[in-house]
């Protein structure tokens, strides 16, 4: 798997500026060279990815056929069927070649459980995760950004100490937890504060459509978005502020101060564009855990996404499924760390000449 | 000259732009929902309660439900969900009293089992008709035993039933004859949904139909399938020519409810009318709740602790590494004696629940046994004690119980990772045992079966849910339920195999008077206490609560005391009747509700109108100086 590379790839970009100097012929052909790598480390990685999770999934204990009969009257001819339809007869070998055949043609297999096929149970939820984490994560990485920005600008003062203080205790709160909380308090409401939202799930049900059926929708995301923004822009927000901080020291800075420019000029136009880098990286792995979702989260607002569906499917286990999954998140992953990749030589042409 | 310092291309910087910019779009994205949902919400409430009350003009039952649905398919599904769903939506040969719990017609008004017990003819109902207006008839009855019997894959989920079956014909649409290889004594307790042939013959492979893609399902009980999204929701609307009378309330909503507090926030507030499965905790707070009433009834389950009698499989061969000591009676009888039941019941089910003693729980009366005074196993640490002092597993110097082959007595018990009972109870265990000199490790897994299937336990917490029939519940400890070889996976539930007990469980298999056979599982149950590998220690109660202000009554089962949640037959949900208040609908409280969204919501809007703009001035005024 393509591990997420700026450090590595600052490190080389650095090393590249001292041995090859400031050269600029040639720079979109090197973005092409560049980008060529990435993608065939990207598809190599998925690859590996395919394989993995079929022996991966296979170590874990537990005996898909005899959990998902326990507590219901079943003869032996039963407990052979079910082996058969799931493919569990065949030697291991033959399980491993099927499997490859279908995942390459696309076709993940089907759901134990569900009778399903795993792509069509994983289409059917990643729209609601992605929604829902892809919402949250766009919103507390903003959040983060402007917030660290900000703290690291007025480093010291009663506003950081605020921030950074109020960021650090969220983030230790259990997501659950506060999830929970939120429920109680503005779903079911107390005191004076009325029941203003659903206590859970993606929509009332009450047949809705067109822009009623949105408005639903949203009102349901709002406490489970609050939740995953409030536990989650911490994060943004103390890489932010450290590696601001680390640019405050420079000489540039000073340097744009004495041409005259205004203090904010200089935050926005000199510091702040330097200290992204970090942060950027940061968002992107984010972005690549939008398709994991969060099973807490997901779990207390009862949403109808992946992360559920995960744990159903580790608790079997559902082999077909959880080995889909995996594949679908580390792509996910792999798919965002490629972006990123990609986008680096825009943000610092250094990268990737 | 000083402008080349920070050595910033152009390009880079419009890019960083744009990223700003998409950050302070999403800042403002992030608030539309809020916002839209603000300004519509106040418009939309009363059409959505327009629409509603034209829709259906009453009463909807909504059930927190945590489970999903595996299959809407009755020849696959597994899990309770779906076969209590099932149970609404299709009429099955026979139903059980919610009194208590006898056999009853269902879609069968009558059954006589032949001479020599291998010929069963049921009457079928004349009155029982399909939700499509087709009648229901035994050629369907007949049509779905057949395909069981036919299609391996229609078997996948009640297969159990038809496997004793030799042939299954429909002499006339009243008259259904199901021949078997040898007598069964379930013959009235066939649980198996069936299906309109008319539309089940045009299904293809069983083992992928989901039955889940055309709404509203064909059926004939009490209620019609009409919706169904993954883990959101199941709908359902009354069958109104259900032969028993329709349901009262307008619809049935089953609501996913993933996390257990969630889902009594949801009764709290009204938005779910039923809630199942509660912990002592939420009990108690949901107690003094007004409009609430916590329903705290007697369970179908059994808890226990099983010993490994030394697993094996059928071709005689031992397997696993369960330890020898435990094949020692005395050895079990010392545990058990210094099981402290009534500690178990008071501090770990808070009083939900009643001291076990027999296998089969006290709220199945006919069945229900309990050991006599000179065989029963009461809590005695010193009788413990000496029954190890005379085996000869005396004390070391460290105070450890050693066998006569120098190994000490430290045992492992396999306990359910998700299940805080099972923890709690095994610290019980380790100060009892510890007390005797005997160790014990607990092996707390997400997923006990394997070691279980695979004999590489000491001690386990086991525990089923019984229905109305015993014979499965006692057909788990036969020998037959062994493992083919030891790579197999049997159906047996922890290797027991007693001739005595096999001897019994023949008998009443084939025993058609229902008190000859109730004494010959009392039997069994006796059989099954003595040869102490198992030892049944509490019922757990059925806890659960439900909204008096929508729901003005409802059937327990039994229906002295029982419970609501998972019953042997569809009474509950077919016999709820609405309160005024619930028949009538209304969102008022949702107009307050209305208002303060829209506030925040313009207020929203508005700060990140006034955020943007102030922005792009601050920046503007900055290009210019530059």
């Amino acid at each position: 798997m393509t591990t997420a590379s700026t450090p590595a790839d600052v490190a080389r970009a650095e090393q590249a500026r001292a041995t090859d100097g400031a050269s600029r012929t040639g720079s979109s052909l090197g973005y092409l060279r560049h980008a060529a790598g990435k993608l065939g480390g990207a598809l190599v990685s998925l690859l590996a990815v395919l394989v993995t999770s079929f022996f991966l999934f296979r170590i874990i204990p537990g005996d898909p056929v005899k959990a998902m009969t326990h507590g219901v009257p079943t003869t032996a001819e039963q407990l052979a069927t079910l082996r058969r339809q799931f493919g569990l007869d065949l030697p291991l070998w033959q399980q491993f070649t099927d499997y490859c055949a279908k995942a390459l043609s696309g076709d993940l297999g089907t759901s134990f459980q569900f009778r399903a096929p795993v792509g069509e149970l994983i289409a059917e939820k990643l729209p609601a995760t992605l929604l829902l984490t892809g919402v949250a994560v766009v919103i507390y990485s903003a959040l983060g950004l402007w917030l660290g920005t900000r703290s690291a600008w007025r480093h010291g003062g009663l506003g950081d100490k605020l921030n950074t203080g109020i960021a650090l205790t969220l983030w230790s709160v259990p997501s659950f937890w506060l999830g929970l909380l939120l429920i109680i308090v503005f779903s079911v409401g107390m005191g004076p504060i009325p029941g203003l939202f659903p206590t859970g799930g993606m929509e009332s049900g009450t047949g809705e459509t067109g822009f009623g059926y949105v408005l639903d929708v949203a009102h349901h995301l709002v406490l489970p978005v609050v939740t995953l923004v409030a536990v989650g822009y911490a994060q943004t927000l103390l890489v932010m502020r450290s590696s601001l901080l680390d640019e405050m020291g420079g000489d540039y800075l000073t340097t744009a101060r004495a041409k005259g420019l205004r203090d904010d000029v200089v935050r926005r136009r000199h510091a702040v564009p330097n200290a992204l880098l970090p942060t950027v990286t940061m968002i992107f792995i984010n972005l690549g855990h939008v398709a994991a979702g969060s099973i807490l989260v997901e779990t207390v607002f009862s949403w109808p996404g992946l992360g559920g569906l995960f744990y159903q499917a580790l608790s079997v286990p559902d082999l077909p499924l959880v080995q889909g999954l995996f594949v679908v998140f580390a792509g996910a992953m792999i798919l965002m760390n490629l972006i990123a990749d990609l986008l680096y030589p825009m943000l610092d042409p250094r990268v990737g000449r | 000259m000083v402008t080349k310092v920070p050595s910033r291309p152009a390009a880079p910087r419009r890019l960083l732009r744009l990223l700003l910019a998409t950050g302070v779009a999403a800042t403002a994205l992030s608030a539309v929902p809020q916002a839209a949902q603000a300004s519509p919400a106040a418009s939309a409430a009363p059409v959505a309660q327009a629409t509603a009350d034209a829709k259906s003009g009453g009463a909807t039952l909504t059930v927190a439900v945590s489970q999903s649905i595996d299959s809407l398919s009755p020849f696959l599904a597994q899990k309770l969900t779906s076969t209590s769903i099932h149970r609404l939506a299709y009429e099955y040969l026979t139903n059980y009293d919610a009194k208590d719990a006898r056999t009853i017609p269902g879609l069968a008004t009558a059954w006589t089992p032949s001479a020599d017990k291998l010929t069963w003819t049921y009457t079928i109902r004349e009155d029982s008709k399909w939700s499509d207006g087709k009648p229901a008839t035994a050629e369907d009855a007949a049509w779905t035993f057949n395909k069981m019997m036919t299609d391996p894959n229609a078997a996948t989920a009640n297969g159990s039933f038809t496997a004793n079956f030799k042939k299954v014909t429909a002499t006339d649409p009243r008259t259904l004859v199901i021949e078997l290889k040898k007598p069964q004594a379930t013959m009235t307790a066939l649980d198996v949904p069936i299906v309109p042939k008319h539309v089940w013959e045009k299904v293809g492979d069983f083992s992928k139909f989901n039955n889940d893609q055309q709404f509203p399902i064909v059926g004939n009980g009490p209620f019609v399938i009409t919706d169904f999204k993954v883990d959101q929701y199941i709908k359902l609307k009354p069958n109104k020519t259900f032969w028993r009378g329709a349901p009262k309330f307008d619809e049935l909503v089953f609501k996913y409810y993933k996390d257990g507090d969630a889902a009594v926030a949801a009764l709290q507030k009204g938005e779910v009318s039923f809630v199942p499965n509660l912990t002592p905790a939420q009990a108690a707070a949901l107690k003094s709740q007004k409009n609430i009433k916590v329903n705290d009834a007697p369970g179908r389950r059994f808890f226990a602790i099983a010993t490994n009698p030394g697993a094996r499989s059928q071709d005689g061969r031992t397997f696993g590494n369960g330890h020898k000591a435990l094949l020692d009676p005395a050895v079990r009888k010392a545990l058990f004696l210094a099981v402290d039941r009534t500690t178990i019941v008071d501090k770990v089910f808070q009083g939900h629940a009643v001291e076990g003693e027999g296998y089969i729980p006290p709220r199945f009366g006919s069945y229900f046994w309990k050991p006599e005074a000179a065989q029963k196993r009461a809590y005695d640490p010193a009788a413990a004690a000496k029954v190890l002092d005379a085996a000869g597993y005396r004390k070391n110097a460290e105070g450890k119980r050693v066998g006569k082959d120098g190994k000490a007595l430290d045992f492992r018990i396999l306990c359910h990772a998700t299940d805080p009972n099972d923890k709690a109870i095994g610290k019980y265990l380790q100060e009892w045992w510890g007390k005797l000199g005997i160790g014990l490790k607990v092996e707390c897994l997400d997923s006990v079966s394997d070691p279980w299937v695979k004999g590489d336990y000491d001690l386990a917490f086991d525990g089923w849910s019984v229905n109305p029939d015993p014979d499965y519940v006692l057909s788990i400890h036969t020998c037959g339920t062994l493992p083919a070889t030891p790579k197999d996976s049997g159906a047996t539930d922890n290797f027991i195999c007693d001739k005595e007990f096999d001897a019994l469980y023949a008998q009443q298999a084939v025993e058609y008077d229902a008190a000859k056979r109730a004494d010959l599982v009392k039997r069994m149950q006796s059989r099954l206490y003595d040869t102490g590998y198992m030892n049944i220690m509490a019922y757990p109660n059925a806890l659960e609560a439900y909204r008096t202000d929508q729901i003005k009554s409802i059937t327990t089962m039994p229906e002295a005391a029982g419970n609501l949640w998972g019953q042997d037959g569809y009474w509950s949900w077919w016999s709820a009747v609405p309160t005024a208040s619930a028949a009538s609908s209304d969102d008022s409280d949702d107009s307050s509700a209305t208002g303060v969204i829209l506030g925040v919501g313009a207020a929203a809007v508005v700060l990140v109108g006034v955020g943007v703009w102030a922005a792009r001035r601050r920046r503007a005024g900055a290009d210019d100086r530059e």
